[in-house]
């Protein structure tokens, strides 16, 4: 019989809450994580407003022992940390065990590693002070950084993979965990990833002229994904996690069960037809999108959300196209379409992670959650889509099949299908 | 200065590394670091960046071999104090 993979755990650090509880009631209430950062006004960028979660730093002495905390300086692991760690707990896990969970691995992937760590690196080096670093920085340093701290507070000895692919990271890393368990390789994984924008990779996007500038003065209405107001997407920081699991194995160890994991697919446009390092070619996004759903054996016509990646940049129309062809669902056809970053901003390697929990939450509840900033929608995507596709109010409403993609810059995709568990 | 000082002293620097916090309250000059303390051997760098600071001191590579319980950390910083003055 072929196995199937049910998501238990969530835990996520995001911009507008910090801990499943939180997040749920904003998502809900459409509170957004935008804030004003009077630095990035100091360091003249053009955009001057972040998803920064309020994150306290200190929380994480409740996760890890003295010693291991003590030298922890990075907010990107940090952020990690406390997401896999709820998502474990969560789940019905314990931490720091004896026992080492050889069925259990981890796929956890961030963009850059923690630039908080390498300016200390560089400053100290640059001083000719490099003896004073010390033990702990190299770990901080290395992109599996995260999955390294990880793996060892909740004793995982299965595979250890950190993935990285852009914006695509986050549903890229859930993808891989769903399939070593499809497999048989692992039983169970704790999938996610993290990101933390300072000002150095803020200031990269910012010079690319691609992130919001025109309101500075009112953060929460800056990021405006499908708007015909929107003017670029807004950098935001966090990290998202999952525990997913065999279902047999869940049942057996009476864990409670959020959804299903139907299938997913995870390709490239091959930076050809239109597609570059920086824009999606259209034909590997709807091959990325129709290979989910056949892996995910359901059709087009069955999806009942779609989660998009949708930034608030030129690409949100060319999106909205290629899921209605992907799909081939258009106007009153068009199912409801919603976009987180409309509160959070773009999170980068963070935002699938994210964007997921938020999916598992709208299908274990029953709502969509509105996509704020959507007053003006952008008359083209109007007439793909469809006013009614396109809510800015919380709808009430029973989700069974949910479809969620990003994309990311080396034309990377990734898609996945969710369904209520039944 | 006075071995004893050093010796509470040290317990403050060791504390952030130390797992056995229980021992940590009875050492004497005997007690090995990584042993007794059950310190991490990676981090014996950073508790001399530590003791360094501290004591503005400098250990270097040779000194800081020597190093293995509380009696020749003591050793070691009272040696290096005395070379700076």
């Amino acid at each position: 019989m072929e196995r199937r993979v049910v998501v238990t755990g969530l835990g996520v650090v995001s911009p507008n809450g910090v801990g499943v509880p939180a997040f749920l009631n904003a998502i809900q209430n459409g509170v957004s994580g935008l804030k004003f950062m009077p630095r990035y006004k100091e360091l003249n960028f053009n955009c001057q407003v972040c998803g920064v979660p309020e994150f306290d730093f200190s929380d994480l002495q409740n996760y890890l022992s003295e010693v291991t905390y003590y030298g922890l300086k990075g907010s990107t692991i940090g952020y990690a940390i406390k997401a896999a760690a709820d998502a474990w707990i969560d789940a019905g896990n314990t931490l720091d065990t004896d026992e080492i969970h050889w069925n259990t691995g981890c796929v956890f992937g961030n963009s850059v590693a923690d630039t908080e760590a390498m300016k200390r690196v560089i400053d100290l080096v640059d001083e000719k002070q490099a003896r004073k670093l010390g033990s702990r920085v190299v770990e901080q340093l290395m992109n599996s950084g995260a999955t390294a701290y990880v793996s060892g507070l909740l004793s995982l000895g299965n595979r250890i993979i950190t993935n990285s692919a852009a914006c695509a990271t986050g549903s890229q890393a859930v993808l891989m965990g769903y399939e070593y368990i499809k497999q048989g390789a692992a039983d169970r994984m704790v999938v996610g990833s993290n990101e933390y924008i300072g000002p150095y990779v803020f200031g990269s996007f910012d010079s690319m002229r691609v992130l919001a500038r025109k309101f500075n003065d009112t953060p929460e209405r800056a990021s405006r994904p499908m708007s015909a107001t929107a003017n670029g997407f807004v950098p935001g920081s966090g990290a998202g996690a999952l525990v997913i699991e065999e279902l047999e194995f869940a049942l057996k160890r009476g864990a409670k069960i959020y959804a299903e994991i139907l299938g997913g697919d995870t390709n490239s446009g091959g930076q050809k037809a239109g597609g570059s390092m920086t824009a999606p070619n259209p034909q590997g996004i709807q091959r990325c999108i129709k290979t989910a759903l056949q892996n995910a054996k359901i059709s087009g016509e069955e999806v009942d959300l779609i989660c998009g990646h949708l930034t608030a940049t030129m690409a949100d129309k060319l999106e909205i196209e290629n899921w209605a062809t992907a799909l081939g669902r258009r106007r009153e056809d068009f199912p409801v379409v919603n976009s987180l970053k409309s509160m959070i901003g773009h999170c980068l390697s963070a935002a699938g992670s994210i964007e997921i929990v938020a999916v598992i939450l709208q299908i274990m509840h029953g709502f969509v959650h509105p996509n704020i900033n959507l007053e003006d929608p952008s008359p083209e995507i109007l007439d793909l889509a469809g006013e009614k596709a396109l809510p800015t109010q919380l709808i009430h409403k029973d989700i069974n099949i949910a479809a969620k993609a990003n994309f990311g810059f080396g034309d990377v995709n990734a898609c996945m299908i969710f369904s209520k568990f039944k | 200065m006075d071995r004893q000082v050093i010796l509470e002293e040290l317990k403050k620097v060791l504390a952030p590394y130390t797992v056995n916090k229980e021992a940590l309250n009875s050492i004497n000059e005997e007690t090995s670091l990584t042993q007794d303390l059950k310190i991490n051997s990676a981090n014996l760098v950073d508790i001399i960046i530590d003791a360094e600071n501290k004591y503005d001191i400098e250990i270097d590579m040779d000194a800081a071999e020597k190093i293995n319980n509380v009696g020749s950390c003591i050793d070691v910083i009272l040696e290096k104090m005395k070379e700076k003055n």
